[in-house]
């Protein structure tokens, strides 16, 4: 699988994206709605100054007089410091003020003001102007007032609210990239939940995933759970398989081994015997792996769906005990059993096969004429069954890998074995959560295998 | 031959700036040849101490110092007179120079350590704030109550034409453009101006075009009572002459406050060194010690309530008085109540 990129952080990207660009967009009009709200107080002041003036304007003997009121000019300091220029003319007369000062266009209408922007000694200005006619003996004379203002003040203001639009922004995007990354992760948790319950699973366990997910996880949900219906069966059917190719060998298995103990009293050659011996030694190899993989099957298809029954521990070791009496009788072996009445619970055909196992491989190994313990106690809310012998014990290779598949010791020289007990115990102590030790017995002297189950 | 020198230079200076009439001129040279020019309208005794302050830091600068009336102070500049500073106490003529372009952008640390209402634009900058006051001979004005407000003034001439008969001061506005600026705010923040005027008017006032003038008719005994004079001017006469024959007033009811300003020519040759000065002056000006300096601080604490809205305004509003027309009218008026048969 090779990672292509996150959808989170592509969301968040896409996200904050957004909300930058927003905020970019944002910053600008709130610049230009200031410059404007700036131009228009300007204009206001402008007016008001002009309109001040033209106010003052009176006739005197025929001549038209005027005398500027304080206020038209101080107002003008409001702003900004901005440098103020103005000019008034009767006619086509200077009455007084700036001569050079640019000209508006003549109002349509007198009174009311108008405006323009200009230049004035290389500086950028803005120029109201109001027209009044003022009756200067008997002709009424066009009166017009013009007043200017640079525009460092509207640019200042301005400039000073932009950057403070510009802050916001960047704490607007700041917290909107936030929300973005919160946002994404949140809309992907049900992704992140699912794949942590899929993967909390337990190796075996190919249930269906039965967990709530939104509309478009949906049909990740069905094809996964169709792939794990389909893993399921395949492995079902190869388990039953192996079960049922198992099963048939051991049939015929059985009806050579006969004909080979038959013929092995019949024949009297020491050659001819040993060559039968031999041929029921393999007979019985072949039979007894037929028959652990039987069981292993039959473990690995009840462990899928496991039992929880209350089983007695002790009642089933005694079973066992009772059930391979008569081998351990064989060799003179004295089977002591040793058992708390503990209670776990889970499958009991699984727990007796594996004490089973465990029983006959300290049989099988242990030299005749000794003695081998189980015991089974409680402690610390676990069940612990030791079964410790007197035979050779597990050697000095590393103990874990005896648990492997067909894996056996260096110690079986002539004994007959598969290599699949001691797997089949672990699947059956692991199945129910437990585990499996393998280790020395007392004083080092043979093995001793302790099983762990939770009660 | 120092003085010779001087008034050699003085001539030549003269002859170059026909048009320019000069109260007073001093070269101070300096160890190299950048020369400083100054046009000021600050006595040169009063200046002084800050030349030297000045040419201490800067021994290489010489310093040419031409002091003239602020009318022609602005004339000047507005002509192009090569100057590389110009120092005035008419704020309005000053401001209307920097609104009209013939002033230089400056900006330092110094510049900007001043309050917002000491500059204008970076092209205008205060360095003093003085306050009008009212000047008495204690000798003529024995067993007189002293006024506090212009009412108690009013009153007080009124009441006693035979003190003040011929022996009241002011200044000639038409001349002085100090006492112009004075006399138009004062105008416009009091009404007790105009009553003030007319009382003077029928009292045979003398008419002055400065302070200095002022307050030696005053010690001299010539003079009852200045009205409207510098304050900084008054207080420095009185510390040299303390005979306490002089008694300094100020209105309780509104005083005005002047500043003194400084804006660099865009004529000027020597920016830098004018900046250094206007630095130098800023930093004075923000001083909290008063110090051995003539002039006082832009802010001190005895200026209290009486400045009302703190100093005359730095702003467009200076410049209606200075429209031809109001000053006209104003004039008229003023001619009117001072001058009365
Ligand atoms: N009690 C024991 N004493 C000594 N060796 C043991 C004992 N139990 C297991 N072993 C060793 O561990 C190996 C694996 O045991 P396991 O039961 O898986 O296989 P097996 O006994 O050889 O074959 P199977 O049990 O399938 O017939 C054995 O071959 C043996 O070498
Ligand atoms: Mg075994």
């Amino acid at each position: 699988m090779t990672v292509t990129g996150s959808i989170g952080r592509r969301l968040t990207g896409l996200l904050a994206g957004v909300a930058a660009l927003l905020s970019v967009l944002s910053w600008w009009m709130v610049s230009e709605l200031a410059r404007e709200a700036a131009e228009r107080t300007q204009d206001n002041v402008l007016a008001a100054s002009a309109t001040a003036i033209a106010e003052a304007l009176r006739s005197e003997q025929g001549e038209v007089r005027l005398e500027l009121p304080y206020s038209a000019f101080s107002m003008l300091g409001a702003i900004g410091e901005d440098r103020v220029f103005y000019r008034v003319t009767a006619g086509a007369d200077l009455l007084t003020g700036y001569a050079d000062l640019p000209v508006i266009p003549a109002p349509a209408v007198t009174g009311r003001v108008v405006f323009d922007t200009g230049s004035f000694d290389a500086e950028p200005i803005r120029m109201a102007s109001v027209s009044r006619a003022v009756l200067a003996g008997t002709e009424p004379v066009p009166v017009t007032v013009t007043v200017a203002q640079t525009r460092n003040g509207v640019g200042r203001i301005a400039a000073g609210l932009s950057r403070l639009a510009a802050v916001l922004s960047v704490a607007f995007f700041a917290i909107a990239a936030i929300l973005s990354a919160i946002a994404a992760r949140a809309s992907l948790r049900p992704l992140h939940e699912i794949a942590a319950a899929v993967s909390r699973r337990g190796p075996s366990d190919l249930r269906r995933v039965e967990h709530n997910a939104p509309e478009e996880l949906a049909p990740l949900m069905a094809s996964l759970n169709s792939l794990m219906e389909r893993l399921g069966q395949s492995i079902r059917r190869s388990e039953d398989f192996i079960a049922e190719a198992a099963h048939r060998v051991r049939t015929p298995l059985a009806t050579v081994r006969t004909q080979a103990d038959i013929a092995l009293r019949t024949v009297e050659d020491d050659a001819e015997k040993r060559r039968l011996r031999a041929m029921i030694r393999a007979v019985d190899e072949s039979s007894r792996s037929a028959g652990q993989l039987l069981d292993h099957a039959a473990v690995a298809y009840r462990a899928d769906d496991l039992a929880r029954r209350p089983v007695d521990l002790s009642d089933l070791a005694a079973q066992t005990v009772a059930a391979l009496e008569p081998a351990a009788a064989m060799k003179d072996i004295t089977l002591g059993l040793d058992a708390d009445a503990v209670q776990v619970r889970g499958d009991p055909v699984l727990l007796e096969n594996a004490f089973r196992n465990v029983l006959d491989n300290a049989i099988k190994y242990s030299p005749e004429d000794t003695s081998v313990h189980i015991h089974i106690t409680e402690t610390g809310g676990e069940a612990h069954i030791t079964v410790t012998d007197e035979g050779p014990g597990l050697g000095g290779g590393p103990v874990a890998a005896l648990t492997e598949r067909f894996r056996r010791g260096s110690n079986t020289e002539c004994i007959v074995g598969s290599g699949l007990g001691l797997t089949i115990v672990e699947d059956v102590v692991t199945a129910h959560g437990g585990r499996v030790q393998l280790g020395a017995g007392k004083e080092g002297v043979g093995a001793c295998v302790l099983l762990v189950l939770p009660l | 031959m120092r003085l010779a020198c001087l008034a050699l230079v003085t001539v030549a200076w003269a002859t170059l700036s026909s048009a320019l009439t000069i109260e007073n001129h001093k070269h101070y040279p300096g160890t190299g040849d950048q020369v400083l020019r100054i046009l000021s309208t600050a006595d040169l005794e009063v200046f002084e101490p800050y030349l030297q302050a000045f040419r201490d830091s800067r021994p290489a600068l010489s310093i040419d110092y031409t002091v003239v009336s602020s009318a022609e102070l602005y004339r000047a500049i507005r002509q192009g007179a090569a100057f590389d500073l110009a120092l005035s106490s008419a704020m309005d003529l000053q401001f209307r120079l920097a609104n009209d372009g013939f002033a230089r952008r400056y900006r330092s640390d110094a510049t900007t350590a001043l309050p917002q209402w000491a500059r204008w634009r970076g092209l205008i900058f205060a360095f003093t704030a003085e306050p009008a006051v009212v000047v008495l001979s204690t000798d003529r004005l024995e067993g007189l109550e002293m006024p506090t407000t212009r009412q108690e003034l009013i009153n007080l001439l009124r009441e006693n034409p035979d003190v003040f008969g011929g022996a009241v001061g002011t200044y000639d506005v038409r001349e002085s453009g100090l006492g112009y600026l004075y006399a138009t705010q004062e105008s416009r923040s009091t009404d007790a101006y105009w009553r003030l005027t007319e009382v003077m008017g029928r009292l045979d006032p003398q008419l002055y075009c400065c302070s200095g003038r002022m307050i030696d008719d005053v010690r001299a005994g010539r003079l009852a009572l200045a009205y409207n004079v510098l304050g900084s001017y008054a207080a420095e006469r009185m510390a040299r002459y303390s005979g306490g024959r002089l008694q300094i007033l100020r209105m309780q009811d509104f005083s005005n406050v002047m500043l003194r300003t400084a804006i660099i020519p865009k004529t000027a040759d020597q920016p830098e060194a004018a900046g250094a000065m206007i630095d130098m002056l800023a930093r004075l000006g923000l001083r909290e010690t008063p110090g051995e300096w003539h002039l006082p601080p832009l802010i001190s604490s005895d200026m209290g309530d009486a400045a009302g809205f703190g100093p005359i305004r730095l702003g467009p509003g200076l410049m209606v008085y200075l429209d031809p027309l109001n000053r006209r009218a104003f004039l008229s008026e003023w001619k009117d109540a001072m001058e009365q048969p």
